[in-house]
């Protein structure tokens, strides 16, 4: 017996991919076709700063920061989502470079509270940025301020402060806050409870412009909304502005701290599925749960249960 | 999907008004009623094709505003119940477009256009007066008491360019109800405006609609302009009298492949601001494997200071449809879209009603000419957003998402509309179409100059003696074309001219010896864009429109990349700043300023709309010198 | 399952139930994959389906043999595979052959239409695959259940091959691991049967001692044996058969006869109070080491998090001081000498799979024979070899429709079903015991239709009755269910035992009981508050 011929039995061969070379800050390099300029420069230990990427999502390259040039390029090209051409001439840290990426730096740290941002100290000072040069900040939105914004129909800006997105943070249920202060719109969350991921999808951008921000329909509260809580969003955030509830409320009563707290892999102790459960313990108190973003299972993402459900087995560490 | 509705029920009139658009559900779970043994047992909504779905999400949202004047929680609901799209994502689209109100308003709005061309011609005074007599705009933020709560009552707000820069200042008035009323406005006086924010009856459309044309002397046969006036728009038969689907059908003779020789051999390159090839857009899209090919005709025409392809669409749409015919037959394409912008109702109507004689007269469907040939064409508005002119943005606009530019590559002719190659071409670009095909390609490229070919529509307003729609040859002098508009009025001097739109840049009046083609432009560093050109006299405060063209750009960012949505904002308070006289370290310290901010919009965002944020105000700064300390003395 | 072609997704809501699973399978979908879910619920996994077959409850063989029937008589049947790799097909034929489109209409609720669509479009898939839950296995005829959709899978040539198969979903973390292990009746570890004396005689040897050559019970049974008074004592590990059971009062009357009742349990549960001993333990996913072994046979790692309470133990030093107190001095071994002992005696199956390995590879999916097995992403595959590559045949097996036990009658009009919610798990013994906004109780879901002609508003109290029990809860009326069928979950056991209402019949070749369905009747409850609130 032969099996038919459209019967694939193994996993279909992948086409070999054909190699590209290119030339990076002077330096050759050989990728396979496909390969984002980011990638290519990775494999040549060249450090590009990211805001919008990561591994698991589409790029929607926003952020602007990781710009490189191109040779022959009118503009700058963002090396997360543009792909490797044969003969390609990329140079990642001329002064033009540079430039565009201090200044978007300078426009994130003069617009938006980037204080839980990991590693931003460091970026601001590598580039140089002088946030404050803009203006003092002006004072934050009252509640619900932002989210009503008719687009299209700004205010006159105030001479005497530079416009922020500062507003308070939404605690409206016990998982996790949303404090859209810290919020650099990089679409993050919206990819991992959309389509990328999670596929519920409970907020969206809304608004348009400097008014942009991540919305729930009609800016309703997060239990009026369509959202399951599988805090995916809070996984993907880059800033902190999505936070898990005790990490929050640790934070403002100054306990949280990273240094003490030790992480350990493991798996979530609910359906069949298996996902891999990265436990955050400090003093002995499980603080957080998360999933590495290189596991095939879960590609980061958890459900309710896993990210949120595992405090069962330390109800005495928290009363 | 699993989608979680908001549980809000629409009123009969927000469902009759959604259900015309989308045809009634055929079950209960698209939001028909319940009770059928079938529906109990099976459903077929909420997979793929209920997410092919999508594009309707637009004209579904625009059937609510039309028909309610804002978007309801019970209406924004049914739509997602009849689209299966989650109600997070339609909020999104909802709050992305000007002209979609998700906050309660009055049945009746007026739009006063403040925007650069009005504001030459007095708009500020007008909102001023306007203001006084009967209140504030809508603005910003729509909770306030400035918003009449009686929904009888009419509202009015700023609006930015509404392309009616020949009658300036002007206005648009769209009161919703069973039949959307909408009306352009044109020669606004307060007087006018405030009978229509106070009277029932609306007095009907006027002198928006009759615009100045001109063609240049130079120009013998053909024209883009040559039946604009004097060839019923409202009649096929009119059309065809005049020698209309003469081009099509010989188009059909010479094949697709013979059609894009003579269109390169013309060298008609793009009239929307790009200036790319038409020929190798249309072989690109042509040779393209994948399926199917989509042919869209952008009239989104939004760039202040234009108003040419609303002339060509009121005075003579069935030539677009024709031109669209021979491009979808020359690309491949059964499925055209042609997008106009919300504010233009009554090219939105011609083309309408072109588009539906063409198809009874078996000029558009499933057998074209009788010659076997499949294209039609859907209709689409938009909803107010100026961002939606980029052509990426356009095909997510159409697509029923938010008008967000898309990175490139690739490339629409790779992946435009619904991921498939698309052909997208300006409205003007498609009516230079016909006398390509009839006096062949060799006979355009004789006209202009050897690399700007054919002629150009240039829409001249501001202080000018006779704003309109001006044809001449590429290569024609600005000083030509002002002269031909009558230049600045009696006693008055020109100071200074935009060129090119807020896209654009200034120029001053001791360069208006440029001549009008891509390369000279180029190479003084400006641009003719969408063919604006605004003239200032010493009456207009430049520091002002500048100021306006700054707002523009913050108002219109879309918001996805961080250069233009923050840049956009910290150019503007520079600019005030200067205004107010309250400089952080000196003029000249702002000024630098602005000219970092607008190196990194240029080389950092994403579309267009960032990288040119800054050419008008840089032209002003290093053109105008508007800002020198001579400059800044009157300030 | 992202590259797949169809997907038939049978009796489960892994939206709620397999959150992380379901991912996987909407990339499958958003790569052009159609989907299909057969539930008498359009549930939340059902409303992304391009077509939701919505059948009667505990009609799933009538469903298939009817989707059988079409394929053959459109001579969709995948001959080469069928005549190559399978027997008992002319039987199979004639068993569906009475199971035409409108019988299955008649006994599934499902338009004939919809029915001959699903099958032509699995059918003629190049690749497609089924998927199923408790929805196929919850009923007193499961192992049928499962077959008639193996059935399915055969007919068609869907088995074997990549992006083919089927799929059941495991429901627990590690209810795949104990079988692995061992921990069913009749199996020792790594699935080698009790009752064949070569491997009884290996295992002998390797643990040197005598083995018992017979298969023990399983669950059902050793109710049944309690109930005959031949079951005396009992030593549950981390279940709640006090809750999770059917018909709940009974179960909780056989617990407490029991002369002997030892309870291993992470946090005091209705069992562990009905215990005579309760030995603490420490939470082995976090609290200790070892593996578990996913639905997809990926083993992984466990890995010990945080100390557990004070007094809690180790599951493995409980069970070696049991031992050791047995008469058997086991010492105290680790989790990975317990495991590499494993994989000694189950060579075939987990030979390859050191814990080194296991940490590089991100788990590995059994069976990996040696270290350089790279694991086995699917079953089966030898049914696509040559004769003699191939092994033996995969029979198909002729199934019947029966429908469920208890069916709906004047007095009980309603048919009850339960599953899962998103936020809970099982009987809420670890999901009580975290704050959620989605955490709302038990509630009961009804139908507009019932809850108008019953006069029940949504949020009602509302009494619900089966001949076993009666419970109270308020009613949330879902349009996702249709008249006649009621929703509700066993999370909340406390406030409603709603396994005081499910009837206590199970399948005798699996030993799962019917929870999926049992009649009841719905009744607004505040009647009853008025007649009792003289004490109140």
């Amino acid at each position: 017996m032969t099996v038919p011929s459209f019967v694939q039995i193994r996993r279909p061969d992948r086409e070999p991919k054909k190699t590209i070379e290119l030339q990076i800050d002077g330096k050759a390099v050989k990728v396979p076709e496909g390969t984002t300029i980011l990638t290519a420069c990775r494999t040549l230990g060249i450090e590009i700063p990211t805001l919008c990427y990561l591994e698991t999502l589409r790029p929607v390259n926003v952020c602007r920061v990781c710009m490189v040039e191109v040779e022959g390029s009118r503009v700058l090209v963002p090396s997360c989502s543009r792909q490797v051409e044969a003969g390609m001439v990329v140079r990642t840290g001329n002064d033009r470079v540079n430039h565009t990426r201090k200044m978007v730096l300078e426009m994130l740290a003069s617009s938006v509270d980037l204080s839980t941002t990991p590693g931003m100290d460091e970026l601001l000072e590598e580039y140089d940025c002088k946030p404050e040069r803009y203006g003092p900040p002006a004072p934050p939105a009252a509640a619900g301020v932002r989210d009503a914004a008719v687009c299209g129909h700004h205010t006159p800006p105030n001479p005497d402060f530079a416009a922020t997105v500062a507003q308070p943070p939404m605690v409206d249920n016990d998982l996790y806050i949303r404090d859209y202060a810290k919020c650099v719109l990089c679409y993050k969350c919206v990819e991992a409870c959309g389509v990328d991921h999670q596929n519920t999808f409970a907020i969206a951008v809304a608004g348009r412009g400097f008014d942009a921000r991540i919305s729930t329909e009609l800016a309703v509260e997060l239990p009026d909304s369509a959202c399951v809580y599988c805090g995916n969003c809070i996984a993907v955030c880059p800033t902190g502005a999505l936070m898990a509830k005790r990490e929050f409320d640790m934070r403002s009563d100054g306990s949280w701290d990273e240094e003490k707290q030790k992480a350990t892999d493991t798996i979530c102790p609910y359906c069949g599925v298996g996902c891999t459960l990265t436990l955050h313990v400090q003093g002995n108190e499980i603080v957080k749960a998360t999933s590495p973003l290189d596991n095939g299972v879960t590609l980061g993402n958890l459900c309710i249960k896993g990210r949120f459900g595992w405090r069962f087995v330390q109800r005495n560490a928290e009363s | 999907m699993d989608i979680r509705l908001l549980g809000a029920e629409p009123s009969a009139e927000e469902k009759s008004a959604i259900d015309e658009i989308l045809g009634a559900p055929v079950s209960a779970w698209d939001g028909g009623e319940r009770g059928s043994m079938r529906d109990a047992h099976t459903a077929e909504f909420g997979g793929h094709s209920t997410r092919e779905q999508r594009h309707m999400l637009l004209p579904a949202l625009q059937a609510l505003q039309s028909r309610v004047g804002f978007i309801t929680e019970g209406g924004l609901d049914y739509v997602c119940a009849r689209l299966g799209v989650p109600p997070a994502e339609a909020w999104g689209v909802a709050t992305f477009y000007a002209m979609l109100a998700t906050s309660p308003r009055p049945r009746r709005v007026v739009h006063v256009c403040d925007d650069i061309a009005c504001r030459a011609k007095g708009a500020v005074k007008l909102c001023a007066a306007l203001e006084a007599r009967v209140g504030p705009p809508i603005s910003h933020e729509p909770e306030g008491d400035h918003v009449p709560l009686d929904r009888d009552k009419a509202a009015w707000m700023h609006s930015p360019c509404l392309g009616l820069c020949d009658v300036a200042p002007a206005a648009l008035m769209v009161e919703a109800g069973e039949t959307v009323m909408e009306r352009s406005i044109g020669g606004a006086n307060i007087e006018r405006l405030y009978a229509l924010l106070t009277e029932i009856k609306v007095p009907g459309a006027d002198g928006a609609n009759k615009p100045h044309i001109l063609r240049s002397p130079q120009i013998v046969s053909g024209g883009l302009l040559q039946r604009v006036g004097k060839v019923d728009p409202t009649s096929l038969a009119a059309y065809r009298a005049a020698g209309g689907y003469a081009a099509l059908a010989k188009a059909m003779d010479m094949g697709a492949e013979g059609v894009i020789r003579e269109v390169t051999e013309s060298k008609l390159v793009g009239r929307g601001g790009a200036a790319f090839p038409t020929g190798r857009k249309w072989e690109a899209v042509r040779t393209q494997k994948a399926q199917p090919h989509y042919l869209v005709c952008n009239a989104d025409e939004s760039e202040p200071g234009t108003f040419k392809d609303r002339v060509l669409l009121t005075e003579d749409p069935f030539a677009i449809v024709e031109a669209m015919t021979i491009a979808a037959f020359a690309t491949g394409s059964e499925h055209g879209f042609f997008y106009v912008r919300a504010e233009y109702p009554l090219a939105f109507e011609r083309m309408n009603g072109a588009i539906e004689q063409a198809r009874a007269a078996g000029l558009l469907g499933e057998n074209i000419l009788g010659r076997g040939m499949k294209f039609d064409i859907e209709m689409r508005r938009g909803a107010g957003a100026y961002i939606c002119g980029e052509e990426t943005a356009l095909f997510e606009s159409i697509e029923g998402k938010r008008g967000e530019p898309r990175n490139k590559p690739p490339f629409p002719v790779s992946h435009g509309l619904f991921g498939k190659p698309t052909a997208e071409n300006n409205v003007e670009t498609f009516a230079n179409i016909l006398s390509i095909i009839l006096d062949g390609g060799a006979a355009f490229a004789k006209v202009g100059t050897p690399q700007s070919t054919g002629t150009r529509l240039f829409c001249l307003s501001g202080t000018v003696r006779r704003p309109g729609v001006y044809e001449v040859p590429f290569g024609t002098s600005l000083r030509a074309l002002i002269d031909m508009a009558g230049g600045v009025p009696e006693g008055r001097t020109l100071n200074a001219v935009l060129l090119g739109g807020a896209a654009g840049g200034f120029i001053r009046a001791d360069e208006i010896d440029i001549k009008l083609t891509h390369e000279d432009t180029r190479a003084s560093g400006t641009t003719l864009g969408s063919g604006v050109v605004v003239l200032f006299d010493e009456t207009v405060d430049l520091r002002d429109a500048v100021l306006r063209i700054a707002a523009f750009f913050r108002d219109e960012s879309c918001g996805q990349c961080v250069p233009c949505r923050v840049g956009t904002v910290r150019q503007e308070e520079a600019l005030h700043r200067i205004a107010s006289g309250k400089t952080r370290g000196g003029v000249s310290a702002e000024l630098a300023l602005l000219n970092e901010l607008g190196d990194a919009m240029k080389d950092g965002s994403i579309c267009g709309l960032g990288q040119t944020a800054y050419s008008a105000v840089e032209s002003a700064i290093k053109r105008l010198g508007l800002y020198s300390e001579a400059g800044s003395a009157h300030a | 399952m992202e590259e797949t072609d169809v997907v038939f997704l049978w009796g489960s809501n892994a939206r709620a139930a397999h959150p992380i699973w379901f991912h996987h399978l909407l990339k499958g979908i958003h790569n052009g994959a159609k989907l299909y879910v057969m539930d008498p619920r359009r549930t939340e996994s059902a409303q992304w389906a391009d077509v939701w077959l919505g059948l009667n409850v505990g009609s799933d063989i009538a469903l298939s043999n009817t989707m059988a029937r079409e394929i053959i008589h459109a001579g969709l049947v995948h001959e080469e595979f069928v005549s190559n790799a399978t027997s008992g097909y002319e039987d199979y034929k004639a068993s569906v052959e009475s199971y035409t489109l409108d019988v299955g209409e008649r006994l599934t609720g499902v338009p004939a239409d919809v029915i001959r669509d699903a099958a032509h479009v699995f059918a003629k898939a190049d690749r497609a695959m089924i998927c199923w839950t408790l929805g196929i296995t919850e009923h007193h005829d499961a192992a049928d259940n499962v077959l008639a959709l193996i059935n399915l899978c055969l007919l068609t040539g869907h088995v074997g091959r990549w992006g083919c198969g089927c799929n059941p979903l495991r429901g627990q973390n590690n209810v795949q691991g104990g079988g692995d292990m061992g921990a069913i009746p009749n199996k020792y570890p790594g699935f080698q049967e009790i009752t064949d004396g070569v491997t009884r005689l290996r295992f002998e040897k390797h643990w040197k001692t005598k083995l018992q050559p017979n298969a023990g019970l399983n669950l059902t049974q050793m109710l049944k044996a309690m109930e005959a008074g031949s079951l005396k004592a009992l030593f549950v590990i981390g279940e709640n058969p006090a809750q999770s059971d059917a018909d709940g009062h009974h179960v909780e009357g056989l617990l407490e006869g029991l002369d002997h009742l030892v309870v291993q349990e992470i946090v005091m549960t209705k069992t562990a109070s009905l215990a005579h001993v309760v030995l603490p333990a420490a939470a082995t996913w976090c609290e200790g080491e070892g593996t578990v072994t996913n639905s997809e046979r990926r083993v992984q790692r466990c890995r010990k998090a945080s100390e557990p309470p004070e007094g809690a133990k180790d599951e493995l030093w409980i069970i070696a001081e049991i031992a050791k107190r047995l008469g058997h001095d086991w010492g105290h071994p680790t989790a990975e000498e317990v495991w590499n002992e494993f994989r000694k005696v189950a060579a075939d199956f987990a030979g390859g799979m050191s814990y080194k390995r296991l940490e590089e590879l991100g788990g590995i999916q059994w069976p990996c024979p040696d270290e350089s097995h790279p694991g086995t992403t699917f079953l089966h595959a030898r049914l696509w070899e040559k004769r003699k590559k191939r092994g033996p045949a995969a029979p198909f097996t002729v199934v019947r429709h029966e429908g469920p036990v208890e069916m709906p009658n004047e007095e009980y009009p309603l048919l009850l079903t339960t599953g899962r919610r998103l936020e809970s798990y099982n009987t809420g013994v670890q999901t009580a015991g975290y704050d959620s906004p989605l955490h709302w109780g038990e509630m009961v879901d009804i139908s507009p239709e019932d809850a108008a002609r019953l006069g029940i508003a949504d949020n009602e109290e509302v009494r619900v009755t089966s001949r076993r029990g009666s419970v109270v809860a308020p009613a949330h009326i879902d349009s996702t269910l249709r008249a006649g069928l009621v929703f509700m979950t066993l999370h909340f056991p406390d406030d409603v035992a709603t396994n005081l209402l499910t009837i206590d019949v199970s399948d005798p070749k699996s030993g799962t009981a019917e929870f999926k369905a049992c009649a009841v009747r719905v009744e607004r409850a505040f009647a009853n508050v008025l007649a009792s609130s003289n004490h109140s």
